[in-house]
């Protein structure tokens, strides 16, 4: 059996009863590990997903498991959120003290972490995002992309086996996004920490290992970056981005230059149009 | 606009009185209005104010501070001031011009009133220029602990306090910028008689609260996702402990009570 | 209608609680028929900069023109300049208040004294130039999805018809479609006659619609050009934190690579200029 942190087994979920339903039985699984970008419009559902995989929502039918967890239980409510950390898309808004160091003891409080261990925990988590030196700081003093790293320091310090991340870059600036991204992808890479980052942006989703695009409720695609972003045509009829290289990709072939579908940043793009004769 | 509306007057300094227990701090601060009310004479007038300048030392404070504090209250009392001069009833009259009259006891009891109301003022500025909004908060959750028990709800009170705090400055900006886009859209706030004006307000005040309800919506489904469930089982970032400083805070406060009740 | 900035500066009290960007010796032109794109780093003070072309905020020294008017001379009437230079504040959506779409629109041109009639045809026409389902008229603004609602508060300031029309960041927070649609309007708007200051983090699209671009850096005028020239400096953007569009990008890797290649903005222009680089040896 493989080790999935997050399992979604024909999930559907519905607002209100009679409503629409916004997801449509979806499965889909996350490895221990794993990067995964989820790409989709508003109201393509991918941000009910996200609070169904902590336990926020509770499926309409099916099942989500938290590392083997059933969050339709309640016993496991709170190892559920803690495991599976969430991060939300408007950094005002998910604050709750006025100073940093209160912030990031927020949740450790709430799961009766003893006094004495919670000084250590808030440091090395904000150290992880690199904001330990705005510990004192009031958030209403700090920029987006620093307010949500404090985000993201409250979820590391509970220790958690997941982080959802659910549109945190949207009301950043390039230089916050950016700041947001690499912190998550160095927490994924050193840490092991199995990442959903649920985005707009398809440069951010071009730098994950798994891509997963959501429509109407549906899953419509999975797979590498390689896999999904080559289906441009399938991308822009559901008029999402194409990442420009791969835009000039299709371009350049439709001119007869052999390039090859791989070809999605700058650099390996550079690379693949010198060599071409 | 709203720049002038400066929070959290905290005075980020180090002292004696900034390392005492918050708890300590209201209990005294309470103690210590006790105290101003026991000292009716004007001559209590006297160990007051040397405690508030000895406080004020130990606190490290500048007495300018404790006096800008003060200013707000001007109007408020030079009108208890006047109002105690006039209208208290008294023998020894000192001036009488037409039918009004100024009497020797009409004259103490204005000064103790105007005093008294400056000496509230200022001691619970040492309090909160002492003390981090948030210390304060959590000093007064666990003083009231004790009411819990019979379902007094200290926790939520102390939260609600402690997020109304993280926000204010949230939503001060987000007025600001609320109000300058109306003004782009020919708004006017500034002229038109009080009516007028208040109809003016709606423009504002409708996005204001639908932002302020969503934030809350935001933050509540934020809180939950933290695992927020909340007072029981949750445990405290800080440690409040009482030490020997605390100690000799009581005592001191003790001593003025003393000479305050003996005084009179 | 041209704004001309004359060495202006803005400098904010010492101590205020809201962290605002400071200007320093500003000095362009805004001219008729701009699509001018204002870019620069967060804290480069674009937002301040948008604040002073209609009179919200006074600049410290320099002086404003308007039309030839300074707008903060003795007498001049702030509230009537607002009318011909319209500003969209960042998350507009959070500004709607009114009961109906309709009535929300109809807030600025009823403040400018219009009514019956003529009230009635600029709502409609602000309405229909920012293509919602027609429906929306009568709904209450906050049944509507954020980018509609973005929308709505975008024709609110249409409805005024300003001469000029100052947009910050409009399109931050939509999602794809909702950021491709508004794009288009802005790009309509412009066509249809109206001078836009873009202020945008989005170099892509910058590169596409903008007619000049100015570039803010730490609250001075740093560049000013059409975007072939400011995007042909991309070493001086990115040493001020700027991204540059990845067509760039490749164009200067290529070069240096020994290709010679023409500036280019866009992936069209780039797919041609490789084209015929490879030397006319590839056909379709």
């Amino acid at each position: 059996m493989e080790d999935f942190i997050l399992e979604a087994k024909n999930v559907s979920y519905a607002y209100e009863e009679g409503e629409g339903m916004a997801l449509r039985d979806v499965s889909l699984a996350f490895r221990r590990g794993e990067l995964t970008a989820v790409l989709g419009h508003n109201g393509s559902g991918k941000s009910t997903l996200a609070k169904l995989l902590n336990g926020l929502y509770v499926p309409t039918a099916g099942t989500v498991a938290v590392c083997g967890m059933d969050t339709a239980l309640d016993e496991h409510t709170w190892e559920i959120r803690q495991a599976a950390g969430m991060v939300f898309q408007n950094p005002d808004n998910q604050l709750v003290a006025s100073i940093v160091r209160d912030d990031v003891a927020f949740g450790l409080e709430n799961i009766g972490v003893p006094s004495d261990e919670m000084p250590g925990r808030v440091e090395a988590a904000l150290r992880d995002v690199g904001m330990l030196d705005f510990i004192d700081r009031a958030p209403h003093t700090l920029s987006g992309g620093q307010k949500q790293r404090i985000a993201i320091a409250g979820i590391l310090a509970m220790r958690p086996k997941a982080l959802i991340l659910d549109e945190a870059t949207a009301m950043l600036d390039p230089k916050g996004r950016q700041e947001v991204f690499s912190v998550v992808e160095r927490l994924n890479r050193e840490q092991g920490i199995t990442v959903v980052w649920i985005t707009h942006f398809m440069e951010e989703a071009a730098r994950c290992r798994r891509v997963v695009v959501m429509d109407q409720g549906r899953c419509v695609m999975d797979g590498t970056p390689g896999e999904v972003f080559t289906q441009s045509e399938k991308l822009r009829a559901m008029r999402l981005d194409v990442p420009p290289m791969v835009a000039l990709g299709d371009l350049l072939r439709a001119r007869g230059l052999k390039i090859s579908r791989e070809a999605m940043d700058v650099e390996t793009m550079a690379g693949e149009v010198l060599q071409c004769r | 606009m709203l720049k002038d509306i400066t929070l959290g007057q905290y005075y980020p300094v180090k002292s004696f009185v900034h390392d005492l227990d918050p708890r300590i701090k209201i209990v005294l601060t309470i103690a210590f209005i006790v105290a101003v009310f026991l000292g009716g004479s004007l001559l209590g007038a006297i160990p007051i104010t040397l405690f508030i300048l000895l406080a004020a030392r130990a606190a490290n404070l500048p007495v300018k501070l404790l006096l800008k504090g003060i200013k707000p209250l001007r109007l408020i009392l030079v009108f208890t001031f006047l109002l105690n001069l006039f209208f208290t009833a008294g023998d020894t009259v000192l001036l009488a011009v037409w039918k009004v009259r100024v009497t020797l006891e009409g004259l103490q009891t204005a000064c103790r009133f105007s005093l008294r109301l400056v000496f509230l003022v200022t001691g619970a500025s040492i309090l909160t220029l002492t003390t981090q909004p948030v210390v304060l908060t959590d000093g007064m959750e666990r003083l009231m602990r004790p009411l819990a028990r019979i379902g007094f709800p200290a926790h939520e009170l102390a939260m609600m306090m402690s997020i109304a705090l993280r926000f204010i400055p949230t939503l001060l900006e987000e007025a600001d910028k609320i109000m300058k886009a109306q003004m782009a859209r020919g708004a006017d706030f500034e002229s038109g008689n009080l009516l007028q004006r208040a109809k003016a307000m709606v423009p504002l005040l409708v996005p204001l609260f639908v932002s302020a309800f969503r934030r809350a919506g935001d933050l509540a489904m934020a809180m939950e996702a933290r695992c927020y469930h909340g007072g029981q089982g949750r445990t405290r970032l800080r440690v409040l402990k009482i030490t020997r400083k605390d100690y000799i805070a009581c005592a001191a406060v003790a001593a003025l009570i003393a000479v305050t009740a003996v005084i009179g | 209608m041209p704004i001309k900035i004359e060495h202006m500066y803005h400098t904010y009290q010492a101590g205020s609680p809201f962290q605002a960007d400071a200007l320093e010796d500003i000095d362009f032109t805004i001219e008729d028929g701009d699509l001018l794109a204002l870019i620069g780093h967060t804290g480069s003070g674009k937002s301040t900069l948008a604040q002073h072309l209609n009179g919200l905020l006074t600049p410290t020294a320099g002086r404003v023109l308007v039309d030839g008017q300074d707008i903060n001379a003795k007498g001049a009437n702030r509230r009537a300049l607002r009318q011909r230079v319209g500003l969209l504040f960042q998350y507009a959506e959070y500004q709607l208040f009114e009961e109906t779409v309709y009535k929300d629109i109809a807030f600025g041109p009823r403040n400018q004294g219009l009514t019956g009639d003529a009230l009635d045809a600029r709502v409609r026409s602000a309405f229909d130039k920012v293509h919602l389902p027609p429906d929306a008229l009568e709904k209450s603004p906050f049944e509507l999805s954020g980018g509609q609602m973005r929308r709505v508060a975008l024709a609110g300031v249409v409805a005024m018809e300003p001469e000029v029309l100052v947009l910050d960041e409009p399109i931050a927070g939509l999602d794809p479609k909702g950021r491709d649609e508004l794009t288009g309007i802005i790009h309509e708007l412009h066509r249809g006659g109206v001078t836009i200051v873009l202020i945008s983090h989005n170099m892509d699209d910058v590169a596409r619609i903008a007619t000049r671009v100015a570039v803010l850096d730490k609250g001075r005028l740093a560049m000013l050009g059409t975007p072939r020239e400011i995007f042909s400096r991309g070493d001086e953007l990115e040493a001020m934190g700027l991204d540059v569009p990845q067509t760039v990008q490749l164009c200067r890797r290529l070069r240096d690579g020994g290709m010679d290649l023409p500036d280019c903005l866009t992936n069209e222009e780039l797919c041609a200029a490789i084209c015929a680089a490879k030397g006319g040896a590839v056909h379709a």
